[in-house]
């Protein structure tokens, strides 16, 4: 059961990556991320991450993707043109492109190693049950408090900027 | 994941699927008549006696009109918009609890179709993506009023959407958890052994303020008078379903009366006290039956002075069903079947608690005008936003205050 629900929801989220990039209308490239969103929430909804499944359904999915499309709405922006590509970009386009991913695979191989491996253990659905939003809050305030405080004061720093911004322009 | 598991929670989705649609068809009969009364006049009389048939009518009028597709609209998003609509608003109602736990023909199951972990967070998600059913039908519909129709509902629904949720975080705080029965069964008992633990009344603080900005935000959330600017008729025609016809606009209709629903479940969940009733066990047992054998008297006086023709007829009927239904709660107060008490009147608690808070809602769609754009977001950023971070603040000094209260 749980491996058809992955299955499903994995199909889903590369489908809708792969059709954000191919789209060429601004609301149906935001939809589609808002599809790549929602199967991931399910995705960590199958690995017991309950929480973090939430928060990325009302982050994301809400909070986000709703000022995207409130934006794109307000300008009213229309159907991308294809832009004449230059002869350079057709030429060595994918080439470099190959050559960009095998360096980052090179990359996240050496500096984790293991982490492209073919795992060895398969992988069990809902054996993990650290992902309830009690056991997040406890790691947030002891193991990860500064960082959590560092990005709370970053996030200050942004919405002043946002508001010194918006304050020029009324004036 | 036994058969049991899978037959019980199949029925349980039937029981409250159907009592779900019954109540929204019915839900917009009650909001005509209510509204009409308080306008000094009848409402629906024509089908059926005291217009009971309407909604029956309704429904076939608008499956039976002209499906009509605008040749200008982008059919892909217009035909969407409806389905996440009415979808995510039909969702909601499975997280959220009826009642305690009870045992039917030896099987212990909760009354509620999933007891999720994470129910409000549930509840909060469903909330901010339903912004997109309401967004893309008016972006779609490419039509000048339809668009500022769902632009407005969109910076509504994500102004108020602080409010509420800040509002939602103090009840939070006082029941330590994120799951609706747990914050419900947080409530259960009373002060003094007569005033009820409801988190409106609860002792170091009272959650008054919060449930007035829940109840506030609700109204905004919903899209209803005196926020319903998505929608205003004097400025927008009908705002983001105006190219909307047949069953796509049913569905739209359909939506916001679930969503009436559900923000009052949820209101009655995290405020007051859910299924637990507003006194002690014995004596609120007969609270259902006193109450339904006074609605079967009224309806036997209206009988006797019919104000037209049919209600020498119809009043006694509906009088004769009311002390049927005063039976049923009778012998389910008098705890003959104990699953029969436990199942009825949490029932009755929490339809009388969700009840009075949509009637509040059609009261104030009835008395109320309808506020200005500025006003509406000026109101929402300026007052009641800063209003609910107090609210959470004293809450959470409090809580800290008396660990062992809370």
């Amino acid at each position: 059961m749980d491996t058809i629900l992955f299955i499903v929801f994995a199909t889903v989220a590369v489908v809708c990556a792969f059709n954000l990039v191919f789209q060429t209308h601004p609301i149906s490239s935001a939809l589609s991320l808002i599809g790549v969103m929602g199967s991931l929430a399910v995705l960590y909804l199958l690995l017991g991450a309950e929480f973090i499944a939430m928060a990325q359904v009302i982050v994301y999915g809400g909070a986000v993707m709703v000022l995207f499309i409130f934006v794109i709405m307000l300008l009213n922006a229309g159907t991308e043109k294809a832009s004449s590509k230059s002869w350079f970009a057709q030429i060595a386009g994918l080439p470099l492109l190959l050559a960009f991913v095998a360096v980052l695979a090179f990359l996240i191989r050496s500096a984790l190693p293991g982490a492209l491996a073919v795992p060895t253990r398969a992988v069990e659905f809902g054996s993990w049950v650290g992902g309830s939003a009690e056991e997040i809050g406890k790691l947030l305030f002891t193991q990860y408090l500064l960082p959590f405080e560092v990005i709370s004061i970053l996030i200050l720093i942004a919405i002043l900027g946002a508001v010194v911004l918006a304050q020029k322009e009324i004036d | 994941m036994n058969i049991n598991f899978i037959v019980v929670s199949l029925i349980k989705i039937l029981l409250v699927f159907g009592i779900f649609m019954t109540t929204l068809a019915y839900l917009q009969w009650v909001e005509r008549k209510v509204l009409a009364h308080i306008q000094l006049r009848t409402g629906p009389l024509r089908v059926g006696p005291h217009g009971l048939m309407q909604p029956l009518a309704d429904v076939f009028k608008l499956l039976t009109k002209e499906d009509l597709l605008p040749p200008y609209v982008n059919r892909f998003f217009y035909l969407l918009a409806p389905f996440i609509a009415v979808c995510l608003a039909l969702i909601t109602i499975s997280v959220i609890p009826f009642g305690p736990e009870v045992q039917i023909f030896g099987v212990r199951t909760y009354m509620q179709i999933s007891d999720l972990n994470v129910g409000i967070l549930f509840f909060l998600a469903l909330s901010a993506v339903s912004v997109y059913g309401v967004a893309l039908a008016g972006w779609s519909s490419n039509n000048k009023y339809s668009l500022l129709g769902g632009l407005r509902s969109s910076a509504q629904m994500i102004s108020y959407e602080l409010p509420l949720t800040l509002a939602i975080v103090a009840p939070l705080l006082l029941a330590n958890h994120l799951s609706f029965r747990a914050i419900s069964d947080a409530q259960a008992g009373y002060y003094l052994g007569f005033i009820p633990r409801w988190n409106v009344f609860q002792f170091p603080f009272p959650q008054v303020l919060g449930f007035l900005i829940f109840l506030i935000s609700a109204f905004a959330e919903t899209n209803r008078i005196p926020f319903d600017l998505p929608e205003a008729e004097n400025e927008l025609v009908a705002g983001f379903h105006t190219e909307y016809s047949s069953m796509k606009f049913a569905s739209f209709f359909m939506a916001e009366y679930a969503n009436i629903v559900n923000i009052t479940c949820v209101a009655t969940l995290l405020f007051l006290g859910g299924w637990h009733p507003l006194f002690p066990a014995p004596f609120s047992n007969w609270i259902a039956p006193l109450v339904l054998l006074f609605a079967a008297a009224m309806c036997f006086f209206q009988g006797t002075q019919p104000a037209r023709k049919g209600d020498r007829i119809t009043f006694p009927i509906f009088g004769v069903a009311f002390l049927v239904l005063t039976l049923i709660f009778a012998v389910a107060a008098s705890g003959i079947i104990p699953a029969l008490t436990a199942i009825l009147l949490a029932v009755f608690w929490f339809a009388a608690k969700v009840g009075l808070l949509i009637f509040i809602f059609i009261w104030v769609r009835g008395t109320l005008p309808r506020f200005r754009y500025d006003q509406l977001m000026h109101f929402a950023w300026t007052f009641l936003f800063p209003l609910a971070l107090i609210n959470l603040l004293l809450t959470a000094l409090f809580v800290a205050l008396f660990p062992g209260k809370a």
